[in-house]
């Protein structure tokens, strides 16, 4: 009886050894993603360290004259860097609202059968190749922007204002609404919201009319990069944004409804409150996207190494660190360890700086949410 | 704005057992009430009256439509698509299902508190303050005055007073549950439903819960599903008994689970099945 329960010396040490393997195959595929990175880290560095030790620092950070073909070379990358960050906020300023109100829309707005279509639809955004989205961006979008740009710019404003105009009017109703008396309460609010609406609407309608006699002087500028990359960046946050949503559940929801409040209180009090930790993921991750971007903004964005007149203008044509990074490549294969080679290292550990730099953020500003400080 | 239900004075702390309740001012009324999902009916025809400052218990099986009916009261149902209702079901008077009742209104007037306690990730403060803040309540010494009247009425005041900016998360099951009653509490309603209040925490959280169940009595007209039979022979004045979408019986508790009208109701309450 007792030896059916009892393992002999040579089934325990295999079981053992089994065991010992097991673990160390699964240790060696984990941590093979973490060695892959410290190579990466380390060859990066070791290719940036000498363009620093022989152009120095403040050239780089500090200039903007970049001619990194001339005989006398020079390697201020500062309108590269202005370039990259002008390109993603604005690849931001397109996303992060869109994707954010359409995650809610399809979280908590729109019935479970449209949203099962949706979202996949959506989705599918992030599985074009950037390479399409670039050729796009150049073919069709930078002559439209050319010939039409004005009245682009004009519609564009209206779509991306527009829901933030009908929110603000709701909410401000809403506001208004609370705290009149409850016999006109309705009134009140419905009231408000219009006053507010008509609000906005003027505003929306300058602005437009504004924008409206803006000319283009080139369809390949920061504008064109943005907008293409805040169209890819967007299936990102709506994607991560509406998981986080989703995952509030439903009992919040019934919790904030049986107190009487309306969708809007509900939404903006307790559904957005409750997942802005994932919402911020979501954000990070579609800024991510935007400035490790290559192809598009690489064939989009005009590629010129100058800081726009004024530094925010859109309309003008800049070049990214990725962009740089990619272009010039080529080109430096040929002097292999000059300082034209070396720079693409210093850029490219610039960008592996921000994107870990991005990524701590959004871990502490999630672990701080979870500790739960309200 | 709208018909606004009236609702008179209610008994203080109505004297339990020897048939008060059933003589009692019917505060909710269902005349042949039935909800459907799609086509099927989750609730078949119900006829009761719910009294005025009682404790109402509703029983049955699982899936036997209890909590479709209590959450036809405040109309919570509306949410889900599919979801509608037919008869009559009235609140003093007036039906809750007519197109010009406002359905937040109702819902400030008629708390409710749910089966798994659903604290909003907030601070116990901000728990409070919601319902209040969302119906127009912005002063913050106010504010600290609901707070504190509502946590004390839902016994938890002495437990978190040191810690109200502390989110509400790190509460236990049962303090989290008590907070959502104190939640509940603080606009003010008249009624309170309570959807399967304790059936997720421990016997010791369950019974502080059906203590105060006992103290809000007489104060609140209260509505409570419960799979748990002895807690409805505890806490409550009068049961009702579904089985199938369908009220099998209604009556003073004590009548119900020691003399029942039904065969049915006496083979449930016996543990024959369910």
């Amino acid at each position: 009886m007792h030896e059916q329960l009892l393992m002999t010396k040579g089934a325990r040490r295999r079981s053992r050894l089994a065991a010992l393997f097991g673990h160390s195959v699964l240790a060696a595929v984990a941590s093979s993603s973490i060695i892959a990175l410290l190579f990466i880290f380390y060859f990066i560095v070791k290719d940036a360290v000498p363009f620093f030790r022989f152009e120095g620092v403040r050239e780089f950070f500090g200039s903007v004259r970049w001619y990194p073909s001339r005989e006398e070379a020079e390697f201020g990358a500062l309108a590269i860097f202005i370039g990259s960050a002008l390109v993603t906020i604005g690849a931001s300023v397109v996303a992060v609202p869109l994707g954010v109100l359409a995650a809610l829309c399809l979280s908590d707005i729109l019935p479970f059968s449209v949203r099962q279509i949706v979202k996949p639809v959506i989705e599918m955004l992030a599985a074009i190749p950037s390479v399409v989205y670039g050729f796009f961006a150049l073919v069709v979008f930078a002559p439209l922007l050319q010939s039409h740009g004005g009245s682009l710019l004009a519609a564009g404003a209206i779509v991306v204002l527009l829901p933030f105009a009908l929110v603000g009017s709701a909410i401000a109703g809403n506001a208004a609404g609370a705290r009149a008396p409850e016999a006109s309460r309705r009134a009140v609010r419905v009231g408000a919201g219009l006053a507010v609406g008509a609000l906005f609407a003027a505003g929306l309608a300058a602005l437009a009319g504004a924008l409206g006699r803006l000319t283009v002087g080139s369809g390949t500028n920061a504008l064109n990069a943005s907008i293409i990359l805040g169209v890819m960046a967007l299936p990102t946050v709506v994607s991560v944004s509406e998981d986080a949503l989703v995952a509030v559940g439903r009992d919040l929801r019934e919790g904030s409804y049986a107190l009487g409040a309306t969708r809007v209180e509900t939404l903006l009090r307790v559904v957005v409150p409750a997942a802005k930790s994932g919402i911020l993921a979501a954000v990070i991750l579609g800024v991510m996207r935007a400035i490790g971007e290559t192809m598009v903004v690489w064939m989009a964005s005009g590629n010129a190494a100058k800081v726009p007149e004024p530094w925010f203008n859109l309309l003008e044509p800049v070049r990214t660190l990725t962009a740089t990074i990619a272009g010039d490549m080529g080109e430096a294969d040929h002097v292999y360890g000059s300082s034209r080679y070396h720079v693409l290292f210093a850029m490219a550990l610039c960008l592996l700086a921000v994107a870990f730099v991005m990524n701590l953020l959004s871990e502490l500003a999630v672990r701080r949410l979870r500790r739960g400080r309200t | 704005m709208h018909a606004r239900i009236n609702l008179a004075e209610q008994p203080a702390r109505p004297p339990r057992g020897g048939n008060a309740a059933a003589g009692a001012r019917t505060l909710i009324a269902a005349r042949e009430f039935s909800v459907f999902y799609g086509s099927k009916a989750a609730v078949d025809k119900a006829s009761l009256d719910i009294p005025a400052g009682f404790v109402t218990a509703i029983i049955g099986p699982s899936g036997c439509g209890k909590s479709t009916f209590l959450r036809a009261i405040n109309r919570m149902n509306d949410l889900i698509p599919g979801c509608s209702a037919t008869g009559g079901l009235s609140l003093d008077g007036q039906e809750i299902y007519a197109p010009e009742v406002d359905v937040v209104a109702l819902r400030k007037m008629i708390g409710m508190v749910f089966q798994k306690p659903n604290p909003f990730p907030k601070s116990i403060f901000d728990n409070v303050a919601f319902g209040p803040r969302i119906h127009g309540t912005g002063d913050r010494s106010s504010l600290g005055e609901i707070v504190e009247r509502s946590l004390r009425r839902a016994a938890l005041w002495d437990e978190v007073k040191d810690r109200l900016g502390d989110n509400a998360l790190g509460l236990s099951g049962g303090q989290q549950q008590r907070l959502c009653i104190a939640r509940a509490i603080a606009v003010n309603p008249r009624i309170l439903l309570m959807d399967e209040p304790a059936s997720a925490l421990d016997p010791r959280s369950t019974a502080r819960i059906e203590d105060l169940i006992g103290e809000l009595r007489g104060d609140y007209t209260i509505v409570i599903v419960t799979h748990n039979m002895q807690q409805a022979a505890r806490v409550s004045d009068m049961t009702a008994y579904f089985y199938e979408g369908r009220l099998i019986e209604f009556g003073d508790t004590g009548e119900v689970f020691t003399k029942p009208k039904e065969k049915h109701t006496e083979d449930y309450i016996t543990g024959r099945f369910g």
